[in-house]
């Protein structure tokens, strides 16, 4: 939805903020123990830390979307009951199931803890449309889906890399090209840029299955459908990071050193470029979440977002609720795994 | 990157010739969309189903022979309406809760802070959709929804600008001068904290007419047969095989508005923040 949140930052979840004034504050750095190039131990003992820091800001961030969840549902008028059933079979029995296993009978802090220690279970609840545990729906559909966004994630970071190293160094027009293209990827809704790909690809020249999921060449189209947007801001990213690279000190010694410019990109620049592009990894990675609902929509494909929509439709609450919290799970998982890659790219935070 | 430059007017006078154009064809189609077109967008004419375009039909028609020029220029009033209200609601909200957040004691921002850094995490579709579970589809319900959703990003805007307002001189003289609290925020906190909130509230803007669209093409939002551009691009998905038209022109709409808000909203950022990005 907001892909004009290009201002999040990675380090403390990735908040993506629409044009927000100030990027969400990034944990100060500690001092470091040591002065000049940190040893071994202290990087160490500070790789540690780092990562307590980042797994325990990510709980914060799943219980906070367990608890929104859940007064989302306390919030709703009418009653509780008639919500958690939306569109299912309504018996006396299925009422009764409802009320003790949510404990609907008890105090609401009860019901509330009791909630949150059934989901540390791994216990996600029943979905009362489909009769049937919501974790084995989620279970079922994750594959596709999980294929979409890999793919789409693969294509956009190619992509990307692909116009920052093809503009780069280029001079003003190349500088316009792509914050056009960026402008683009942030106004054109993702069913739009669908509609128009299935209109080109699958209905006039009829490389692509139409709908459904068979296949590698049914995840063509969707996958090029959510990475494109995100290529777009990704690629102006890196562009300028690789822009600035480039006239940095090092690269000039580089040159003197008589590198050619092919491999100070590949060897040098590149690295520096990509630190930028990794304070998008949150937005990315939700981007990619919501989008692939919409873009399964649009070409009919199965998994999660189908079974969403189905929820929403229905008012199937377990199912909306269990998916709130599987996509914070995702996205604290995504964005921790890449934070401390980030350290992998850049030694010279390994100290902090 | 931003760039020093002298002569300032001039660059964004020419930039934003284009997005107003744009507004002013879209002012019309939604104060008086009978201006730009005479035909009724839910007239239906099967016999004339599925025609490209032509000098009766500029965009053709759809598969209930309705013609797609007038429906796109009368959908404009419902999906811009929805992203208006949207944004107004979560502009309301979010300074509110912004500046209580800024002006509050310590530990009552420090809740409210880290409570909008969590929800602006939630991808804004989710809460959106998360909203509509329980609220049930239809236009007020996606107004609701998308408004809520936008309330995060904003409230955390407003409240760091409180926090740079709050340290102002004129701020502090008034203070000293013994201006009331009220009064005081009522008529120098707030006004300071409006310009970026407005700027903001441009992209905001575009991105909850994203969000609407998105919304009633999964079928959430304004009930068929209203002209909603994202409702109708929904119905011309199963006619694309035949009727181009019907879903090209739909889609163009959206994206011609949102393009131009959102190229707006730069250029306005730039002038009054010296950011471009």
């Amino acid at each position: 939805m907001s892909a004009t949140s290009a201002g999040g930052s990675a380090a403390t979840g990735g908040t993506p903020v629409a044009a927000g004034r100030t990027p969400p504050a990034r944990p100060a750095p500690p001092l470091p123990e040591t002065s000049g190039r940190p040893s071994a131990r202290t990087a160490g003992r500070g790789l540690l830390r780092a990562m307590a820091r980042r797994i325990g800001s990510g709980i914060v961030v799943i219980w906070a979307a367990a608890t929104t969840a859940y007064l989302a549902l306390l919030a709703a008028p009418g009653d509780t009951v008639d919500i958690l059933i939306g569109d299912g079979p309504d018996t006396p029995e299925i009422r009764a199931g409802i009320i003790r296993e949510w404990g609907l009978d008890r105090p609401e802090i009860v019901q509330y803890l009791s909630y949150l220690g059934r989901l540390l279970q791994g216990d996600l609840g029943r979905s009362y449309q489909l009769q049937r545990g919501v974790g084995d729906i989620l279970a079922e559909q994750i594959g596709p889906s999980a294929r979409l966004a890999v793919a789409a994630a693969a294509t956009a970071i190619v992509l990307a890399v692909l116009i920052a190293l093809v503009t780069a160094g280029r001079g003003p027009w190349a500088r316009r090209a792509v914050s056009g293209v960026e402008l683009l990827a942030v106004s054109v809704p993702t069913f739009v840029i669908g509609i128009v790909l299935l209109s080109v690809f699958s209905f006039s020249l009829g490389w692509f299955p139409v709908s459904g999921d068979e296949g590698w060449k049914s995840l063509v189209l969707p996958a090029l459908t959510l990475a494109l947007p995100a290529a777009g801001v990704l690629g102006q990213v890196l562009r300028e990071g690789l822009e600035k690279a480039l006239e940095q000190p090092f690269a000039t010694t580089a040159r003197a050193r008589g590198l050619t410019e092919r491999a100070l990109v590949a060897r040098h620049a590149l690295r520096h470029a990509m630190l930028p592009g990794a304070t998008l990894v949150g937005w990315f990675v939700a981007q990619l979440l919501t989008q692939a609902i919409i873009t399964e929509a649009v070409y009919g494909r199965p998994g999660i977002g189908r079974v969403v929509l189905q929820a929403v439709t229905g008012g199937d609450m377990p199912v909306v609720m269990a998916v709130v919290i599987l996509s914070a799970v995702v996205f604290v998982t995504v964005s921790t795994v890449l934070d401390l890659l980030y350290r992998v790219i850049d030694p010279r935070l390994r100290s902090s | 990157m931003a760039q020093v430059t002298l002569r300032p007017t001039r660059p964004y006078a020419y930039r934003l010739a284009l997005p107003g154009a744009v507004f002013a064809v879209i002012a019309v189609a939604v104060v008086a969309p009978g201006l730009l077109t005479g035909t009724d967008p839910l007239a239906a004419d099967p016999l004339h189903a599925l025609e490209g375009p032509s000098a009766a039909h500029w965009f053709g028609t759809d598969h209930l022979g309705r013609d797609v020029f007038s429906r796109v220029v009368h959908g404009a009033r419902h999906s811009l309406s929805i992203g208006v209200a949207a944004t107004g609601l979560a502009a309301a909200v979010g300074v509110l809760l912004g500046l209580a957040a800024g002006l509050a004691p310590k530990w009552l921002d420090e809740v409210l802070a880290r409570s909008f850094d969590v929800l602006a995490t939630f991808p804004e579709l989710l809460l959106a959709l998360l909203v509509i579970a329980i609220t049930g589809p239809g236009t007020a319900n996606v107004i609701f929804a998308i408004g809520i959703a936008q309330i995060p990003n904003l409230a955390r805007v407003v409240r760091a600008q409180t926090f740079v307002v709050r340290r102002a001189g004129y701020v502090e003289q008034a203070v000293t001068f013994g201006l009331p609290g009220p009064a005081l925020v009522v008529r120098h906190v707030l006004p300071n904290v409006l310009g970026p909130v407005l700027v903001l509230a441009t992209i905001v803007l575009a991105q909850s007419i994203i969000a609407a669209s998105a919304l009633s093409f999964l079928g959430m939002g304004p009930q068929p047969p209203a002209p909603e551009w994202g409702a109708m691009l929904s119905e011309a998905r199963n006619y694309m095989r035949v009727a181009w038209w019907q879903a090209l022109f739909p889609a163009a709409a959206v994206a011609v508005t949102v393009v131009s808000l959102t190229a707006a909203g730069r250029v306005l950022r730039y002038r009054f923040e010296g950011r471009d990005t």
